[in-house]
């Protein structure tokens, strides 16, 4: 019964993520899409944030997202998990319900 | 039916209106304009008709919506009683829908939802 | 708990102010369309979309129709639940008192009139969310 929450907008142009985190239940996904991928860089001012909520819910980042924003793997916060398109779809199956933070 | 005019004109006024007869501006209706919308509707006006022309004017003021049809049937029972509010005695009124023709006649755009 | 199976709770989020962009009235209309087929609605309002709900809106001068008078209107669709957030609310100076009244007819309390909105904490949002089917976000 839980719940996927998709982010698919920069956190340094809106207030997307920030409100995403702050509504995450024990349990829930939270899946960077679009330039939603560009809050989960190392070292970014969202990365202890995002770090911070991995006990509560698990982060996805779809990986061809990141990729065309010239990131790699090593570049996002430890314990991030990737996906592809497939990934993606697995994960809206498997969760109850979905929230798109736009 | 193809309509050719794209203007209602009444005592001098002109009002633009859409392909399918909804007043462009709420704006410019009248109530003489509403009998010429309601004659192109085959529709002779009479107390009762006025009744739910003037009752959708009083809730797309308030609302700035117009009701769907079961609303308006709730609301008139409320207001009228029971013989007004009925979809049966509505639709007598106003055949091809309540909401639709007596909307066009009222001069509010075209309902939400309704196609 | 004679709820039909087929019956579902639909959450509408609202996190746009209203005018600047189309998402509130677009969300205003889905919701309208949505209640003509007897599903649970409910509304949220957190973040900018507290703004959707302001007393005294005036677009005249902007040229823009004010539906925030429609928002009253949906008592009588059925939707009766506006969860507003506190913390939304004070992070842009506002309180309850800012926002417009909206309530609905009880039939069932000899249509006394009701309050339509609930505030709720951030805490308690993510519980209403939890506690929906269906979650359109505008």
């Amino acid at each position: 019964m839980s719940t996927l929450h998709t982010v698919n907008k920069s956190p340094f142009e809106r207030s997307s993520l920030a409100s995403c985190l702050a509504h995450v239940a024990q349990g829930d996904a939270v899946l960077l899409i679009e330039d939603g991928v560009t809050g989960a860089r190392r070292g970014s001012s969202f990365a202890e944030a995002l770090h911070a909520k991995s006990p509560v819910c698990a982060i996805y980042i779809l990986a061809p997202d990141l990729a065309a924003r010239g990131m790699k793997a090593e570049d996002v916060i430890e314990g991030a998990k990737f996906v592809d398109y497939g990934g993606f779809v697995d994960l809206v199956a498997e969760k109850t319900r979905v929230v798109a933070w736009l | 039916m193809s309509e050719v005019a794209t203007a209602y004109e009444v005592n001098g006024i002109v009002a633009q209106h859409d392909e399918e007869g909804y007043l462009t501006d709420i704006g410019q209706w009248t109530p003489e304009l509403a009998l010429l919308i309601a004659k192109s509707e085959h529709i002779d006006m009479t107390d009762e008709h006025w009744e739910v022309v003037n009752f959708l004017r009083d809730y797309y003021e308030e609302y700035q919506i117009a009701p769907a049809v079961r609303i308006l049937v709730k609301e008139m029972t409320k207001k009228y009683g029971k013989e007004k509010g009925d979809q049966k005695a509505l639709y007598a009124l106003f055949p091809y829908g309540p909401a639709k023709q007596a909307c066009k006649i009222a001069g509010l755009p075209k309902p939400t939802g309704c196609v | 708990m004679s709820e039909q199976p087929s019956k579902k709770k639909f959450l509408y989020i609202n996190r746009k102010a209203p005018y600047g962009t189309i998402y509130a009235l677009e969300s205003l209309e889905v919701v309208l369309i949505g209640a003509a087929f007897e599903q649970e609605v409910s509304l949220a309002f957190l973040d900018d979309g507290v703004f959707q709900l302001m007393e005294g809106q005036d677009t005249t001068g902007v040229g823009m129709k004010n539906f925030s008078k429609t928002y009253r209107a949906l008592g009588d669709y059925e939707v009766r639940k506006f969860y507003v957030e506190k913390e939304s609310l004070a992070e842009r100076g506002l309180s309850v008192e800012n926002l417009m009244p909206v309530t609905y007819e009880d039939e069932d309390d000899d249509y006394a009139e009701k309050p339509s909105i609930i505030l709720v904490d951030r805490a308690e949002m993510a519980k209403v969310i939890a506690a929906n089917d269906v979650i359109l976000s505008f």
